[in-house]
């Protein structure tokens, strides 16, 4: 980093810190949500109902049209060649047998392909989302083993895949830093989201020198990749110079501002759609292929068909990062800590903006006399990491709840009690109010539910037949988060049915159901009377489907666009209506009209508002309020997670035998739906604990098990019956009283697999996968 | 892929001499292997002679024995009575291996036919004597936590990664095959080679030759057989070791007994000196165990796979105590 952009960063941190003061300082009410949103108050109506997803028919049909399936004409396919070096020079280059082959439209390498601006990488503007800033096949430089060399567009998918397997590459190779102990030799602080991630408060060293019981370990967790169960695909055609490009997306307004840079438009003319996506979790953003396949649908002149081979998923879109973590806790006899230490190293690029936050659920899970907590980044030649559903919090949960797991055995404390002794009042490093925080509470419904006092203090001790038993438990915690940039059009025809649409994403979550579910409470309309259009980047709104902000974020958009829309209908309705003189804050929707708040006997239907105004429809659009509650307020998810493992005594084989999450989410908007993205989540989690782990060759930089078959994720016999519950208390201060819950059920998954494996076995394995030699 | 051309053989001599008219040409069972492969281009036949098509009978003998044709699946051979009253050890090992989705195409002489898992060997920008002989082998240093501790070789230190296969080696099992120079028998136990210093070649299948049926001889004994598969996860992976074992005893001390182990070689590994070691002995977890550590005397891991040795001990003493307290 430059000096210029040192100061610049320094500039902008001192303007933000003031700000953030001004935030956390101002009352209330002048926040978004301090006036919790109305639809809380609502008791009988569709929210925490069980709806089934409105996708699913057309899911299960195969009706619903994914990236890679819509149809254009004049389509080519496109295939990819990889590099097998890690850093270096293209030396030779060639494509003759492949240009020669039937079939064949074009090779493109970088000696033929057109001009490109280095793309935008995430975190660096508000809509970029480039996974690394390296300009795409411009030049003969490798800066990853896996690094895509040449595209072949062909008529057919097999005649591309044929023609790239001919094309022959050889290189100068240079000397490439791929080892990551070789790499800690050169580490630096890192920062996150603009912010440095070093804190430290008081002397934290000392505190835990001093402390009567401490612990003080070292957690290690190894590279994962994305394996979506679709793979990363596009098709795309350039309209003169617009690109229309149907893409697999969690964020299309941001593809589209991101590629409008890469190809040097506006971004007005690169139209993104996504209408259906077989799962993000951080991956689905913009990599290298719809890059290479757009400038190579320029230079041939047609539209082009990309989908990567789950090979090509692993060389070429990032995953998450190896992390080493450093956990030490300083403790009173009486269980309080003294001192919380959380720090370590984790891998990145030269070329990306991603330090794994480890340390995020540290800074507001327990209470300390001390903290110190840090990450630092060691550059590697690498594909660049990325997120990876709950960046940091998935694998810093493991660290930080295995310790104090470890603490508690020291202390012969029950490890649930030792955390509720440590509960902090607000926020522990910041100091700001919670505003919903019940984990105490979704611990003792998960320890009753589960049968937590069956389990045995001592560890080893409960066996049946060759299986040792155990169980633990560990908290799960994810951010509230909203990003800026919600804005939603709402538009109601005289017919009575409303139309949302916003430039949001469904990935499989529930989205589009639970939000049609909301928009239909909120205007008193049945569901079938409400549509909610999304995944389209013509739409309003610059929305994430990412940091589980998007429930939030189209929460807030969709209750300005229903003020608005309040505001035109009351207008309309005039003075003839038994609503005239109403403000928009003292009707609600109610049975296809509006009511006065506090007398239902002053309504007017929709339908009869429209057509006295001889109006066919209404449309308004709006954006969200600014995400200001996220300072003034420490708004997070939390879960109590609890794991009993059987731990084979001949072979060290670990089998999960029953799994239950907790959860304190705010208000589940659709238990049905909400089920499905917790059990995901834990099921994700129950991979991280046992088996996932790319094979990085610390010799090449090779990804080395590129494949579902090697890169273990768990099958149907590695998951238990997952029992999920919540507590349902609705956040005041979030929109619908609500937060997203995409990520949390990853969380503290892997620690109370750990912990569970110890209460079984004794042992206490600190570095993941859980793999059955680390135990035998 | 690789473009090839495909025929589909109406008989053994039809595969025969088409696979000899066209050179560098493959037989095709369910291709859940090979395909793959092919998709990978790891392999590009020019040519594929489907067989699945031949030879899809189970047939019993007058003596109890019985002939597997090579087509026979995965599904039916594991599902069938015969075999699972009389030779539970194979259906149990056909079951423990890949989905119900691929036994039900993936074939018995396809089955034998089966390639390494071996990263390296999927990944032509490897280093791989197997794939590319002479180039060296980059497993020996890499990942290797699914490599053999058994009959490994400085070029190669790859495994078998069949199921089956365990259970055929330990039933003594007779692969029947024909080619241009006729049929010809041999042995479950001899078909798959050690890798020495030619891990190009799987196994003893000279060029054209057709792996027609597999030969169970009569071993009323290992009625009393089963198979402990030993992986990273429940399902749908590939054995760390696995143990095929039957066990007769008479008047308490072992009349009889068979012990292969998977996941350990190039090879399914025919436990030979540990069966010597226990036929007249009582099947103690201490005698067992000296026979499991007599057959994986003076093995060494490498980096990553060292613990499959106290592992193949462990699952054989386990595997053989689950059968002698069966029969007690």
């Amino acid at each position: 980093m430059s000096i210029v952009e040192n100061a610049t960063q320094l500039a902008q941190g001192a303007l933000q810190a003031v700000m953030k003061k001004a935030v956390e300082l101002a009352p209330d009410s002048w926040i978004p949500g301090g006036v919790p949103d109305p639809l809380i108050a609502h008791k009988h109506g569709l929210v925490g109902t069980q709806v089934s997803r409105l996708d699913g028919p057309l899911k299960v049909t195969g009706a619903a049209r994914f990236a890679a399936e819509f149809p254009l004409e004049d389509l080519v396919y496109a295939a990819l060649a990889y590099s097998t070096i890690p850093k270096g020079r293209i030396a030779t280059l060639d494509v003759a047998a492949a240009e020669a082959l039937p079939g064949v439209v074009l090779v493109m390498t970088y000696k033929t392909a057109p001009r490109l601006n280095p793309t935008p990488v995430m975190m660096t503007a508000p809509k970029a989302v480039g996974g690394d800033r390296l300009p795409v096949m411009q030049d003969d430089r490798i800066h990853w083993n896996g690094e895509p060399v040449a595209v072949v567009l062909a008529q057919t998918q097999e005649q591309a895949d044929h023609a790239a397997s001919l094309i022959a590459v050889t290189y100068d190779t240079e000397i490439a830093m791929t080892r990551f102990e070789d790499a800690k030799a050169d580490r630096k602080n890192a920062s996150f989201m603009g912010a440095p991630m070093l804190l430290e408060i008081g002397d934290a060293e000392t505190a835990l020198a001093a402390a009567p019981h401490s612990v003080d370990r070292t957690y290690r967790t190894p590279r994962h990749n994305h394996n979506p169960i679709e793979l990363h695909g596009a098709t795309l055609v350039w309209q003169g110079d617009d690109l229309i490009l149907h893409d697999a997306s969690q964020c299309v307004a941001h593809v589209a501002w991101t590629l409008a840079q890469v190809f040097g438009i506006d971004e007005a003319q690169v139209h993104v759609t996504s209408p259906y996506v077989g799962g993000g979790f951080g991956s689905k953003t913009l990599w290298n292929h719809q890059i290479l396949a757009a400038a190579a649908a320029k230079l041939a002149g047609r539209p082009v068909r990309i989908m990567l081979s789950r090979e090509g998923v692993y060389r070429m879109v990032g995953g998450r990062t190896l992390t080493e973590q450093r956990v030490a806790i300083g403790a009173q006899a009486d269980g309080h800590f003294d001192a919380l230490i959380h720090t370590g190293v984790v891998a990145m690029t030269s070329h990306n903006n991603m330090p794994e936050p480890f340390i995020l659920p540290t800074r507001s899970a327990y209470a300390a006399g001390s903290f110190l907590l840090n990450v630092e980044a060691v550059e590697l030649d690498m594909l660049a990491n990325t997120f990876m559903r709950a960046p940091g919090e998935s694998v810093g949960t493991f660290a930080l709840e295995s310790a104090v797991d470890e603490l508690a055995a020291q202390l012969g404390v029950d490890p649930i009690a030792l955390r509720e002794t440590n509960e902090p009042e607000t926020n522990p490093t910041t100091g700001t109010p919670f505003s919903s925080r019940n984990i105490v509470a979704a611990y003792r419904s998960g320890a009753e539910r589960f049968g937590w006092d069956k389990r045995s203090a001592t560890p080893g001790t409960r066996r049946e037949g060759e299986w040792l038993v155990g169980m633990g438990c560990a908290t799960a915690t994810y951010p509230y988060y909203r990003m800026p940039g919600g804005a939603a059009r709402l538009t109601l025809t005289k017919d009575g049915h409303a139309t949302v649409e916003i430039a949001a994403h469904e990935m499989g979550m529930g989205t589009a159901t639970t939000h049609t579910m909301v928009l239909a409470e909120r205007l008193g309309l049945p569901m079938d009377k409400v549509t909610f259009l999304y995944g389209d980047s013509k739409m309003p709104g610059t929305v994430m489907a990412g940091g589980s902000q998007q429930t939030a974020s189209i929460g807030a958009a969709v209750i300005a666009a229903q003020t608005a829309l309040f505001t035109e209908l009351l207008k309309l309705a005039g003075n003839d209506s038994p609503l005239a003189g109403l403000k928009p804050s003292e009707v609600g929707g109610y049975e296809g009209g509006l009511c006065k708040l506090d007398d239902p006997s002053a309504c007017e239907s929709y339908v009869s508002i429209l057509s006295r105004a001889q109006r066919d429809a209404v449309s308004v659009e709006a954006a969200g309020s600014a995400p200001l509650e996220t300072q003034h307020w420490s708004m997070h998810s939390y879960g109590a997670m609890f794991a009993e493992v059987r731990v084979n005594t001949v072979t060290g084989e670990v089998r999960v035998s029953r799994f239950l999450g907790s959860f304190d989410c705010g208000k589940i908007l659709n238990p049905k739906t909400a089920t499905s993205q917790f059990r995901g989540g834990i099921i994700m989690g129950l991979g991280m604990a046992l088996m996932e782990e790319t094979q990085f060759d610390e010799r090449t930089g090779r990804v080395m098990n590129p494949s579902l078959a090697e890169y273990h994720v768990p099958v149907h016999m590695d998951v238990p019956e997952i029992e999920v519950i919540w507590t349902d208390i609705a956040d005041p201060h979030a929109p619908m009283g609500a937060h997203g819950i995409g990520e949390i059920g990853i969380t503290g998954v892997a620690a109370a697999v750990a912990n569970a494996v110890f209460n079984a076995t004794g042992k206490r394995v600190r570095d993941l996968p859980i793999t059955l030699d680390k135990l035998m | 892929m690789t473009p090839f051309s495909y025929a589909r053989a109406e008989d053994v001599a039809g595969a025969i001499a088409l696979v000899g008219a066209t050179p560098d040409t493959k037989y095709l069972g369910g291709g859940t292997n090979l395909v793959d492969l092919m998709r990978e281009t790891i392999e590009r036949p020019a040519a594929l002679v489907d067989v699945t098509g031949l030879s899809r009978e189970i047939t019993v003998g007058a003596d109890g024995g019985v002939v597997i044709g090579a087509g026979v699946t995965n599904t039916a051979l594991a599902a069938d009575r015969t075999i699972r009253a009389h030779y539970p050890m194979l259906s149990r090992a056909i079951l423990a291996g890949a989905s119900a989705q691929i036994r039900n195409v993936a074939t018995v002489g396809g089955n034998l036919l089966q390639r390494t898992r071996c990263g390296y060997f999927y990944d032509d920008a490897a280093r791989c004597n197997k794939r590319a002989p002479g180039a060296g082998c980059d497993a020996i240093d890499g990942f290797n936590r699914i490599h053999a501790i058994l009959g490994a070789s400085p070029s190669c230190v790859a495994t078998h990664p069949s199921d089956m296969c365990v259970a055929l080696a330990a039933l003594d099992a007779q692969v029947r095959v024909a080619g241009p120079g006729g049929e010809r028998t041999i042995a479950l136990v001899d078909l798959h080679r050690l890798p020495g210093s030619t891990p190009e070649r799987d196994t003893e299948l000279q060029p054209g030759e057709l792996i027609v049926s597999v030969a169970l001889p009569a071993l009323p004994f290992a009625a009393h057989s089963t198979y402990r598969k030993v992986r990273d996860r429940a399902s749908y992976a590939f054995a760390l070791v696995s143990v095929a074992a039957a066990l007769e005893t008479e008047n308490g001390t072992i009349k009889e007994v068979r012990i292969a182990l998977g996941g350990v070689a190039h090879k399914p590994w025919r436990a030979f000196k540990a069966e010597a070691a226990l036929r007249g002995q009582v099947p103690s977890e201490a005698n067992v165990r000296a026979a499991a550590e007599l057959e994986l005397a003076d093995v060494a891991g490498l980096r990553d796979n060292g613990f499959k040795i106290e592992l193949a001990k462990r699952a054989i003493v386990a595997t053989l105590a689950e059968l002698s307290g069966e029969q007690a």
